[in-house]
Order: C-alpha cells, then sequence, then structure tokens
C-alpha cells in the first residue's frame, strides 16, 4: 500500500521561515492530527501537501514520488478544504456541488453527499441565500460527492453546529475505514481515535539574524 | 538553495568590482562625450544637432537591452527561483525605463529641427514609447503587492509576456508607419556610416554598458540591505 | 476536453444569471463610441473617416472595463484554488475560462459594432470586414487581458493596474484590425492584415494558457 510522507520540510512565507525540518509518513487509513499555535504553518503546510505552495526544502513524496513529478496526479488523489467554500452564489447548492463533482470526472455521488450534511432539503436554494455553515457544509459536501484518497481540511469545523461537526467525524471515519487518508487542522475538538497529533509549535526554526534574501 | 546562497558574498564581491567598474564607465563616457561633441563631424544636412546622436542611439540601445536582460533574469527567477535573479529584474527595470524616457526626450529634440514638431508618429519613437509603457507596467506590478515574492514572480511572468511581445508589437508599428508616412529620418542603422562617427558612437554605448552595470550592483546593494532590515524586524516579530 | 465545455457551461450560466455585467460592456462600447461626434463635430466625413479606428478603439476599452472580473470571483471565493487542484489542466481551465469570456463579452461587441458604423456613417461596403476583423481580435484581447487579470491577482488597486498592463500588448491587435477595415474601405485587399490576426490569434492561443498558467499558480502560493 501507497506511503505518504514528508521529509525534512522547511516553508518559508513572506521571507520568514515559518517551519523547518518536518517529518512525517501517513499510512492507508491514517489520520494526522496538526496542532499549534497561530502563525506555526498548520494552513501553509496543507497548501504544501495540497501541491499549491512549493517547500524551500525537503521533499513531499506519494508512493516514494515526489509529488510535483505528476502535479495533474496528485490534484487528483486528493481533496483540499481551505479556508474559501468555492460555493458561487447565483448557483443553487445542487448546481455547485454537481460542477465540481464532473470536474473531478468520476462517478458522482451528489445526492447521498447533499443527504449526509444535512442539505437535501436546500438542493435548489441559490448560494447567495445559505448561510456560512451552511457553506461550509456545501463544501464539505465536495469530499463525498466524487471519491479521492487523501483528504486535507483546514479548519473543518468552523461555523458547523454540533450535529454538523459529528457528521463530520463520521464522514472521517468512513473515509479511513475505506484505507484513505486525512491531515485535519483543528482548533475544534474533532472525533478522530487513533489519529496521530503533529505540533507544530516546535518545529518554529530560531530566528535567524543573519541576512537573508 | 536559498538558505545556502549568500548575500554577502555577493556584496564582497560587488564592493570589489564597483571601483574599477564605476572608473571604467566614467573613462569611457568622458572619452565617447568628447569625440562625439569635439572631434566627429557635423551632418552636412542637420548641421550640429546629430550630435544628439550619441546620447540618443546608445540610450536605444540599452533600453532595449535591459528589458532583454530583465526577461533572461525573470526567467532565471522562475526557473531556479534564484533570489539574485528576483532583484536584477528589480533593480533593472527602473534604470531601463529611465532610458527609454531619455531615448523620447533626445528624439524629440532632435526632431524638432528636422520635422518642425516636437513629436511626430515615427516607427521608432512610437515603439519606444510602447516600450516605456511596459517599463512602467512592470514597475508597477513589481510594486502592487503586499508579498515581495509576489512582485517578483508576477512581474517575471509579465516581462516573459513582454519579450515575446515586443518583435510582434515592432513589426506591427513598422506596418502601421510605413502605411501612414515615409521612412524615418532618423536611419542609422546603413553599413554606410562613417568611422568617425561610428566610433564615439560604440565608446558611449560602452560607457551607458558600464554605468548600467554600476547603477544595478548599487541598486541590489541597497536591496539586500533593505531586506536585511526587513529579517530583523520580522527576527523581533517571532521574538516576542 | 469535456472539463473544458464544463467550465465554459458554469462560465456562461454565471454569466447570465448576472446579465447585467454582459450588458454594461456594450452599453459602454455603444455610449463611449457616441461620444466621438461630440468631441469632434458631426462633420459626416470626418466621422466616416475615423469609424473604423473609433469603434476598435472603443471595443478595446469595453473589453478592458470586463478584464478584472474574469478571475477575481473565482480568487476570492476560493474556486481558483479548487480549479488549480482538479485534474483538469490549469492551461486548459484557462483556455475555458477565455472562451467564455469572449462569449459574453467580444461576441456582444461584435453584434453592437454595426450600430456604431451606422452611427458614424461608415460605408457598408466595409462592415463584412470590420465584422470580420473583430471576430478574429476581440478573441486576442481576451486572451492577452486574461494574461494581466491573472497577474493582477491580489494586488493593490488591480483594477486600474490592470490597463497599465495590457494596453502596450494591444497595439498589435489595434493595428491590423484598424488596417483591416480601412484596406478595405479604401477598396484595397484586406487579407494580409487579416491573416497578421489569425496568426497573432495562433500566438495568444499558445502564449496565454502557458503565461496564465503560471501567473495563477503564483497567484495562489
Amino acid at each position: 500500500m501507497a506511503l505518504f510522507e514528508a521529509r525534512n520540510l522547511d516553508c518559508r512565507r513572506g521571507g520568514r521561515d515559518v517551519f523547518a525540518g518536518l517529518s512525517f509518513s501517513l499510512p492507508a487509513g491514517g489520520a494526522l492530527l496538526l496542532t499549534g499555535a497561530n502563525g506555526t504553518g498548520k494552513s501553509s503546510l496543507l497548501r504544501l501537501l495540497a501541491g499549491l505552495l512549493r517547500p524551500v526544502g525537503g521533499a513531499i513524496l506519494w508512493d516514494g514520488q515526489p509529488i510535483d513529478a505528476e502535479p495533474g496526479d496528485h490534484a487528483a488523489r486528493l481533496h483540499y478544504l481551505g479556508h474559501l467554500d468555492a460555493v458561487k452564489p447565483v448557483l443553487s447548492a445542487k448546481e455547485n456541488l454537481r460542477f465540481w463533482a464532473a470536474l473531478r470526472g468520476r462517478a458522482a455521488s451528489i445526492e447521498p453527499a447533499l443527504d449526509h450534511f444535512a442539505l437535501s432539503a436546500l438542493a435548489d436554494i441559490p448560494g447567495r441565500l445559505l448561510s456560512a455553515g451552511q457553506h461550509r457544509r456545501l463544501a464539505l459536501a465536495r469530499l463525498l460527492a466524487s471519491p479521492a484518497e487523501l483528504w486535507l481540511l483546514d479548519e473543518p469545523s468552523v461555523g458547523l453546529d454540533h450535529a454538523s461537526v459529528g457528521k463530520l467525524a463520521e464522514a472521517i471515519a468512513k473515509h479511513r475505514a475505506g484505507g484513505g487518508r486525512v491531515v485535519v487542522a483543528t482548533h475544534m475538538a474533532l472525533d478522530m481515535p487513533g489519529a496521530e497529533p503533529l505540533s507544530l509549535d516546535a518545529l518554529a526554526p530560531p530566528p535567524l539574524p543573519e541576512m537573508v534574501w | 538553495m536559498h538558505r545556502f546562497a549568500n548575500p554577502a558574498r555577493f556584496t564582497r564581491i560587488a564592493d570589489r568590482v564597483l571601483p574599477f567598474v564605476a572608473v571604467a564607465a566614467l573613462a569611457s563616457l568622458g572619452i565617447g562625450f568628447y569625440l562625439a561633441l569635439f572631434v566627429a563631424p557635423g551632418d552636412y544636412q542637420q548641421g550640429e544637432s546629430v550630435r544628439i546622436m550619441y546620447v540618443h542611439v546608445p540610450s536605444a540601445w540599452m533600453a532595449m537591452f535591459i528589458y532583454v536582460a530583465i526577461a533572461v533574469a525573470s526567467a532565471v527567477a522562475l526557473v531556479w527561483r534564484h533570489p539574485l535573479a528576483d532583484l536584477a529584474a528589480k533593480a533593472s527595470a527602473p534604470i531601463g525605463a529611465g532610458f527609454a524616457f531619455l531615448t523620447l526626450a533626445t528624439g524629440s529634440l532632435w526632431g524638432r529641427p528636422m520635422w518642425g514638431t516636437w513629436w511626430e508618429w515615427d516607427g521608432r519613437l512610437t515603439s519606444m514609447l510602447i516600450l516605456f509603457f511596459l517599463y512602467l507596467g512592470h514597475i508597477a506590478l513589481m510594486h502592487a503587492f503586499e508579498d515581495q515574492q509576489r512582485g517578483y514572480r508576477a512581474a517575471a511572468v509579465l516581462a516573459l509576456v513582454g519579450v515575446i511581445n515586443i518583435p510582434i508589437i515592432k513589426f506591427s508599428v513598422d506596418w502601421w508607419s510605413t502605411l501612414h508616412q515615409p521612412a524615418s529620418v532618423l536611419r542609422l542603422d546603413g553599413p554606410t556610416i562613417h568611422a568617425s562617427m561610428l566610433w564615439p558612437l560604440l565608446i558611449t554605448a560602452l560607457g551607458f554598458k558600464l554605468y548600467y552595470l554600476v547603477l544595478v550592483l548599487l541598486r541590489i546593494k541597497s536591496e539586500l540591505i533593505a531586506a536585511r532590515l526587513r529579517a530583523l524586524d520580522l527576527a523581533k516579530l517571532s521574538a516576542t | 476536453m469535456s472539463g473544458l465545455v464544463l467550465i465554459v457551461g458554469r462560465d456562461l450560466r454565471l454569466a447570465l444569471r448576472q446579465s447585467a455585467d454582459a450588458w454594461l460592456a456594450v452599453l459602454f462600447f455603444v455610449l463611449t463610441g457616441a461620444l466621438f461626434p461630440f468631441g469632434i463635430g458631426p462633420e459626416p466625413s470626418l466621422l466616416k473617416l475615423i469609424a473604423p479606428g473609433v469603434i476598435w478603439v472603443v471595443a478595446l476599452l469595453a473589453v478592458l472595463l470586463s478584464l478584472e472580473r474574469l478571475f477575481l470571483a473565482d480568487y476570492e471565493d476560493g474556486s481558483l484554488e479548487q480549479l488549480l487542484l482538479s485534474p483538469l489542466p490549469l492551461e486548459l481551465a484557462i483556455l475555458g475560462k477565455v472562451l467564455a469570456h469572449w462569449l459574453t463579452t467580444g461576441l456582444p461587441l461584435i453584434a453592437a459594432a454595426p450600430l456604431l458604423a451606422v452611427l458614424f456613417n461608415m460605408d457598408m461596403a466595409g462592415l463584412g470586414v470590420l465584422l470580420l476583423a473583430m471576430l478574429l481580435g476581440t478573441p486576442i484581447l481576451s486572451l492577452i487581458g486574461a494574461i494581466g487579470a491573472a497577474l493582477t491577482l491580489g494586488a493593490r488597486r488591480g483594477g486600474v493596474l490592470i490597463p497599465l498592463l495590457v494596453l502596450p500588448l494591444y497595439i498589435p491587435a489595434l493595428i491590423f484590425g484598424v488596417g483591416a477595415t480601412d484596406a478595405a474601405l479604401a477598396g484595397l485587399s484586406a487579407r494580409p492584415d487579416l491573416m497578421l490576426l489569425a496568426a497573432l490569434l495562433l500566438v495568444m492561443l499558445v502564449i496565454t494558457p502557458l503565461a496564465g498558467a503560471a501567473a495563477l499558480r503564483q497567484a495562489l502560493e
């Protein structure tokens, strides 16, 4: 079974070193829980893992292959959920979801995905009328609408009510039971049994007093 | 690569090279302008005003040369992400814009006695005007972002798009100007230019190149110092 | 290929549901064009002379007006990230978005051009060539504009910056576009100018996906 791993990652943002020497490996069915204070680079790490950012040092490997060797393949195997929900105000909830699922080209299951996050009743409501929490649920429904092996979730529970957080935990558990992997950054309690914690607090590099580019 | 690319080493080398380049620039500009103003003959048609050429033509060459240099630096910056290439592109653009402006100003001064107007939509001058606009766009984009890295990358992409488009623009402007008016009076690129005019031209052109080198080195050095100040601020920030 | 169709379909649907935007560009086109007679006087022979030039310049400005929203909404709501992480190559996604932009901006301008031609008393013998040149030229404006729109994402005053980046690059399309129409009106062959426009279109069809993808990637870093 393929291994997803990071070796000695260095990350720099805006001329500042965010973290250095970060390594982990994540087997099938595994979960990684990123913790750390604000500004320690949880979001940056997720963007690195998605391939949106390039590390200044180190490597991210899937099955021993660097992810930037075949960026298209890497994109096809992951779902990335950032701070933004990518919901178009003039499209209905269903249209929004259907577009993203169709773009990924796999057998899409729109209805069950909407149903899981209790959006079925809102399927025909345009995005602009949905609340922030409903936007978030619609974004989460993308995870279920088309399958992907790796989920990268940045504060997935922001704006969610208690029931929806439970639904999210349920979806993650089911994803992992099927051999899926998940990397989550969250401040809120999220029920993920057996999740590997990874604290970024200890990985902040010492401030460099010398000249940097 | 970035961690180890050492700005201190660049500064050391630049400091060692700078005095020589500066002296060479001064010498070639001095000799070049002396030859241009006192030794080279006037033109039988244009009289003394032809001496504007010794500033106008090397400036035009520099304006084009520097844009190509920026494009090369941009390609290096995008492919290898070498920070020095970013700095070189950023440092060069205002100098190139300055030379383009000098070309336009001297062209206008030269054109006044020739055409009787301060501005003529001559093919070459028009192309230079567009190049000047391309420089302004590059400089504006370079400074349009809170994050300097984004400015570097965006401006680098723009420079590459620009350098591909420059031949197209040049061709289209020539196409347009030959359609609308006779060929320029400022044509100098014939092989018949006399040696007494060619030498001063080449020497001032060399002087301009060296002057550009001095300016670029100085500007990169000051950028490095500014970057160091920013890094110290950030270090303070993460220490608190 | 089906991904490209999906993107065009989505953008067209978005544009149709916010159709005010598309109308705005056409309205701007006609209104700005109609200003010229007030500026230079209603002399029919003069208007006739400048008609192709005015129509082209005004079309160019109308396209410019619509460029900012090409990627901005997708950038701000996170769709661009998702697009970048979809299996569809970003280059194709950009072509899809540009095609949708042209269908909602360039095509309506072409449809409105005969109106300005009439207002400017243009010789109707040149109308066919004017429309053909616009058919080749307005996609070039969308393609070049897309690079400018992608480069200015997240910039301070991005909307003001786009014209500064894009207008100098528009000059060849303007020259050949007006050249074709002028040639036709003068009874000459418009073929050379039209061929040059077509060549420029092909060049930009290659450059825009590459430069646009590089620009979008760095914008999302």
